[in-house]
């Protein structure tokens, strides 16, 4: 499908754009489809491209050498990712990866200057997305880096411990991420280090607490 | 899975509130085991062990719709209900 103008206009980066900036923008723009599970960036890549989701979610994430994955953004439509390093010249910090199928539009590194140079507004909208991306990630870094979440997660795991009644409130990862203050992307964290300290069992749509004790120290609770 | 006494229960599957749900259909573009369709323009869960709750579905919603959630029990206790 041809590039088309509105949908352009539906991307953060291209807002408040006139008709004649619209158009400058449009000739740079190419479209890119990635199916389920497609490799969209390798981390640590030459960044050459910037992206923008137009339909489907894209997941960003970096892996450690253990090879666990850590999940840093979804991506949704109309927002942009790769920014920081094809602005920088550096390597793609993360991997990028299609969750289902995915319609991106695509914009060259090299054809970005001529885009500022003819749209200032576009250094605007740049501004915007790029200082709300450092708030979340130094949020994320915060609660990747000083476990007091864990101990979070742990305490609201305690608190809502069916007691054998037939009625037991249920908790989504979301649900427990807004409880500890936090994003959902670190609460499947917290849960699996719990699992790894033996506390918790996790079965399918079941968090079996296995050591209480242990669970309730990791929560700073008197056992 | 989840049999309890004599009574078999089906298998437990993420919930949708149909009212907050737009038909984007992301979740059924996310869940590998096929289990959730778009039947008209509505989002349907199918039934179906191959679920592992890897919670995708819930996670690509942009509109909370779907609900993965964890039921929390103590391990002496599970099996009572
Ligand atoms: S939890 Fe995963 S497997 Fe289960 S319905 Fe959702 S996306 Fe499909
Ligand atoms: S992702 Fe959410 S809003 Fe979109 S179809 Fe599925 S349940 Fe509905």
């Amino acid at each position: 499908m041809a590039v088309q103008e509105e949908l352009i206009k539906s991307i953060v980066y291209f807002s408040h754009l006139g008709p004649d900036e619209l158009t400058s923008v449009q000739r740079f723009v190419f479209e890119k489809t990635v199916e389920r599970g497609g490799i969209i960036l390798f981390e640590g890549e030459p960044a050459e491209v910037l992206y923008f989701v137009i339909s489907g979610v894209v997941k960003i994430y970096k892996t450690s050498t253990d090879g666990k994955e850590q999940i840093l953004h979804l991506i949704r439509a109309g927002e942009s990712f790769n920014d920081v390093p094809v602005f920088n010249g550096g390597a793609n910090l993360a991997t990028a990866e299609a969750m289902g199928p995915v319609v991106l539009y695509g914009i060259k590194k090299t054809a970005l200057a001529t885009i500022l140079k003819d749209c200032p507004q576009v250094s605007l909208n740049i501004l915007r997305v790029l200082s709300e991306k450092m708030t979340r990630l130094v949020m994320l870094v915060e609660d990747l880096s000083f476990r007091h979440v864990t101990g979070r997660v742990a305490r609201i795991l305690l608190e809502y411990t069916g007691d054998g009644g037939a009625q037991r409130p249920r908790l989504t990862q979301q649900e427990m991420a807004a409880m500890a203050g936090t994003v959902r992307e670190v609460i499947g964290r917290a849960l699996k280090s719990l699992e790894k300290d033996g506390s918790v069992r996790i079965e399918r749509h079941r968090i079996i607490i296995t050591d209480k004790q242990s669970l309730q120290e990791t929560a700073g609770l008197a056992g | 899975m989840s049999t309890d006494g004599d009574r078999i229960v089906m298998v437990e599957m993420p919930g949708i509130d149909p009212e907050k749900c737009n038909g984007c259909g992301l979740c059924v573009d996310v869940c590998r085991c096929h289990a959730v369709v778009m039947v008209g323009n509505r989002v349907t869960i199918i039934n179906t062990k191959l679920c592992g709750w890897c919670a995708l579905c819930e996670m690509v919603c942009p509109t909370d719709a779907i609900r993965c959630a964890y039921e929390i029990v103590v391990e002496e206790r599970s099996g009572k209900k």
